[in-house]
């Protein structure tokens, strides 16, 4: 009776992801998941992730064996332009299902808050992936470094940067390849960068 | 999973000792535990006294100051840029950070887990010994011969011991080829060549090898307590192993290597390993011995010196010292404060067996060192400037008494000669009629270089103002520089004309910040460290301190200090031209030692790119110190 009220037939790992929620761990330091996605195309409904790349960050520092990283199978060959296919012939990850590499996200993440740049359009599309798996949304609260920015320098909301402007900004060091994982980081320094200036504990 | 943030901060460390020496797939290992901290500029990573954290921690990006606290200042101590470890104390030591390091400027720093360290450290004998001598020597990194590694750990001690501190990083002197026996020998015979020779071991080796040792304790502890009998062959009572080390250990080195094994004796081997033939054996008593042979040990030879022979040897020991120091990436404030106190002492003496040899002195005098002696910065042999005041005597006993003078002065510069000073070219020396005279004489002689400064007056008189009180009445120097400083305070005039000649050579940096260097024949293509970067910053913190009315202070690294806490809106200039300094004159010192000259033209072309950076670096302070100057001084109107 209750099993279906759940939703019967959940799959485990998503029970497991909804109990994390359930905890109050006030007192252990919150568990921030740096994460960024590289996707086939800008549109959420059309296009899917292809990698995501996550890194930890923990009471004011990078954790760097808090680490996630996947790479999706692309189903939609015909999506593939040429710049992502250098990108796969650069390096032949192993890849697995959409559905697998959900699994594992949610898995990693737990009820971590995520933090990424320009979240809206990279949660929606995980949304969205979850949605085929009949699963329901993210339920982590997610931070945007951009957001983070407008209100460090009071700038108006409609005013975005992009990642490397930020880096430029900020004088980081920007990564050779662009790849989810090593996105991930410099965002994470940015965040470290950022979270101190706007004094968050 | 693969994890190429990882590898990326793998990438970074790999560049960097004692990393260089891991392979990388340690160093990724060892990057996976890492955690990255960012510091916003000023923010304290950790403070004195706070407990050890449990990582040392390598500079990613910016810069980390190391500072202590002496005499209730804090100094810094020296600057960790990118590739540079610090808080190293954790390895070493249980108690409480003694520095504090707080950044710079912005800065990214990984944090190294001492626990994963830790395996890679006892594992692999070349980062230990990197680790242990960068602790120990409480300098920079000790491979680097581009001076880029900083200083690296935590147990500076800043204060008169500093002294001690530069002797200990000597090479230590051993016993050389010394006394082995076999294991099959018997005891007592040991025993017997053990007290004849008067020696409290002995190495027992197989084919050259180290494979124990046999010490006095062995003998007291195994065989006169009766465990053993007197015949027993010495293999059942030797220590195993011995202790090895290689060839070239320093003394902190020997005597850490003895406390870390609890043992009296480092055996030394050709390459430290007990796999290769024995040279020499090292006792407690060798580590005892040399550090009895420190500065304090010079200044006290330097008391008991009766002929200029035996200072002579006392300076070119000194020598040795700042070579080694040199070498060794010893903090060259340290350095010259050693041997300013050694140089002082010298002349101390010199004075004192010129009296000796001249009789009694008629009347009170003082004897002042002057130039780059009086400013406590002479490392090289170069020359030497000094001058006298005596007592103000009636009219008719004046002759005599300045004959006196001149007779003494003449014997001390005699003794300089032949210590090997250079002499002074201009003649600017105490046995120089002008320059000895008594006081009333010489508060006139400042007078006009003080009221009427002709330009060639000025230029011949600046030296006169770096002095240093060394022997005789403090009374005269009292007077004088009162005397001196009355006549100075708010003189727009003579600040003009000492500014003016500070400006003279201007920043060296050409069209596309190229070196300006020499055209002339003899020094064709050399750089002009001397005249064109240490002379405009001397010349700089002297108008400066005159003009600010700063007393008994007259080393240019400590007046452009002094200058910081008197001026805080311009402290960032004046440290960095503090900086620079320090960083101008390693290099001519090193080049000096090296080419065995006065290290004033430094060849370009022998320059590492590295070291081509920090000398340029050094020019933009001085460019701008010189504007302060026109600015301050209002130079317009005379240039």
């Amino acid at each position: 009776m209750l099993d279906w009220l759940k939703g019967k037939g959940d799959p485990s790992f998503w029970k497991a992801y909804l109990d994390s929620f359930e905890k109050d761990n006030l007192d252990t330091p919150v568990r921030y998941v740096i994460f960024d996605c590289e996707r086939t195309g800008l549109d959420w409904k059309k296009d899917s992730i292809l990698s995501l790349g996550c890194i930890g960050v923990t009471s004011d520092h990078i954790e760097i064996k808090d680490f996630f990283e996947v790479f999706i199978e692309n189903k939609n060959e015909a999506h593939q332009n040429e710049a992502v296919e250098k990108l796969f012939k650069a390096h032949s990850h192993q890849t697995v299902s959409e559905s697998e590499a959900m699994m594992q996200f949610l898995n990693h993440i737990k009820n971590s808050t995520l933090v990424g740049h320009n979240t809206n359009l990279d949660i929606e599309m995980i949304n969205q992936a979850l949605k085929r798996m009949n699963l329901g949304k993210l339920k982590n609260n997610v931070l945007d470094i951009n957001v983070m920015y407008q209100r460090f320098k009071n700038l108006p909301e409609d005013q975005h940067h992009t990642l490397e402007e930020l880096c430029d900004l900020f004088k980081i060091r920007k990564s050779h390849r662009h790849t989810a994982s090593n996105d991930a980081y410099v965002t994470a320094l940015l965040f470290l960068k950022l979270k101190r200036k706007l004094r968050m504990v | 999973m693969r994890n190429p943030i990882a590898e990326r901060i793998a990438d970074f460390l790999k560049h960097y000792p004692p990393f260089t020496s891991l392979t990388y797939q340690e160093l990724v290992t060892i990057s996976e535990q890492v955690k990255v901290v960012y510091l916003e500029k000023n923010q304290i990573l950790f403070k004195i006294g706070d407990p050890t954290h449990s990582s040392f921690y390598v500079v990613a990006s910016g810069a980390v100051g190391l500072s202590v606290i002496s005499d209730a200042e804090e100094t810094l101590i020296d600057k960790c840029d990118e590739g540079d470890i610090l808080g190293l104390r954790p390895f070493f030591a249980k108690n409480n950070y003694l520095m504090t390091a707080k950044s710079r400027e912005d800065s990214i720093i990984y944090a190294i887990p001492i626990e994963v360290f830790k395996p890679y450290v006892t594992g692999n004998s070349s980062v230990l010994s990197f680790l242990l001598e960068s602790f120990a020597s409480n300098t920079r990194n000790p491979y680097d011969k581009d001076h880029r590694g900083k200083l690296i750990s935590e147990n500076v001690l800043f204060n008169e011991q500093s002294a001690t501190d530069i002797q200990y990083f000597q090479p230590i002197k051993y016993t050389k080829k010394p006394i082995t026996a076999s294991s099959n020998d018997i005891v007592k015979y040991i025993a017997q060549t053990m007290t004849s020779r008067q020696i409290g071991s002995v190495i027992i080796q197989e084919n050259q090898m180290p494979i124990g040792i046999v010490t006095d304790n062995d003998l007291r502890s195994k065989i006169t307590t009766g465990l053993f009998p007197i015949e027993v062959s010495v293999d059942k009572i030797m220590t195993v192993p011995v202790v090895t080390v290689p060839e070239d250990i320093s003394i902190a080195e020997a005597q850490m290597m003895m406390l870390k094994h609890n043992v009296a004796y480092l055996c030394v081997t050709r390459d430290g390993t007990e796999k290769s033939a024995i040279s020499g054996i090292i006792s407690e008593h060798h580590v005892v011995a040399a550090q009895a042979n420190n500065p304090g040990v010079l200044l006290k030879q330097i008391k008991r010196a009766e002929r200029s022979k035996d200072l002579k040897i006392v300076r070119d020991k000194l020598t040795d010292l700042i070579q080694n120091s040199i070498d060794r990436n010893i903090p060259i404030s340290h350095i010259t404060s050693v041997a300013s106190e050694i140089t002082s002492a010298i002349t101390k003496r010199a004075i004192t067996l010129a009296i000796e040899k001249e009789g009694t002195p008629p009347v009170r005098f003082a004897w002042f060192n002057l130039g780059s002696q009086g400013r406590k910065e002479q490392l090289l042999l170069t020359d030497v400037n000094n001058s006298l005041v005596f007592e103000d005597v009636p009219a008719e006993q004046y002759d005599e008494v300045k004959k006196y003078f001149l007779r003494m002065s003449e014997r001390v510069l005699e003794t300089f000669e032949k210590i090997g000073y250079e002499k002074s070219e201009q003649g600017l020396n105490a046995n120089n009629e002008l320059w000895c005279k008594s006081l009333t004489d010489w508060i006139k002689q400042y007078n006009t270089w003080i009221n009427t400064p002709g330009e060639k007056g000025i230029h011949t008189s600046s030296i006169f103002f770096d002095y240093d009180f060394i022997y005789g009445d403090p009374f005269l120097e009292k007077t004088l520089t009162e005397e001196i400083f009355s006549k100075t305070a708010n003189n727009q005039l003579f600040y003009a004309f000492l500014g003016t000649d500070a400006i003279k050579k201007p920043a060296p940096l050409g069209f596309f910040r190229q070196f300006l260097v020499e055209q002339d024949e003899e020094h064709k293509d050399t750089f002009d460290i001397k005249n064109r970067a240490i002379t405009p910053l001397v010349d700089a913190a002297r108008v400066f301190a005159i003009s600010k009315g700063i007393k008994g202070i007259t080393n240019t690294y400590q007046r452009f200090k002094k200058l910081a806490d008197l001026e805080p809106q311009n402290a960032d200039l004046y440290l960095e031209c503090a900086e620079a300094f320090h960083t101008l004159h390693w290099f001519r010192t090193e080049d000096g030692l090296k080419t065995d000259s006065n290290g004033s033209y430094l060849n370009i072309e022998e320059l590492t790119k590295v070291d081509k950076v920090k000398l340029k670096n050094c020019f933009q302070p001085i460019n701008d110190i010189q504007d302060l100057i026109k600015n301050r001084f209002q130079l317009t109107y005379f240039t």
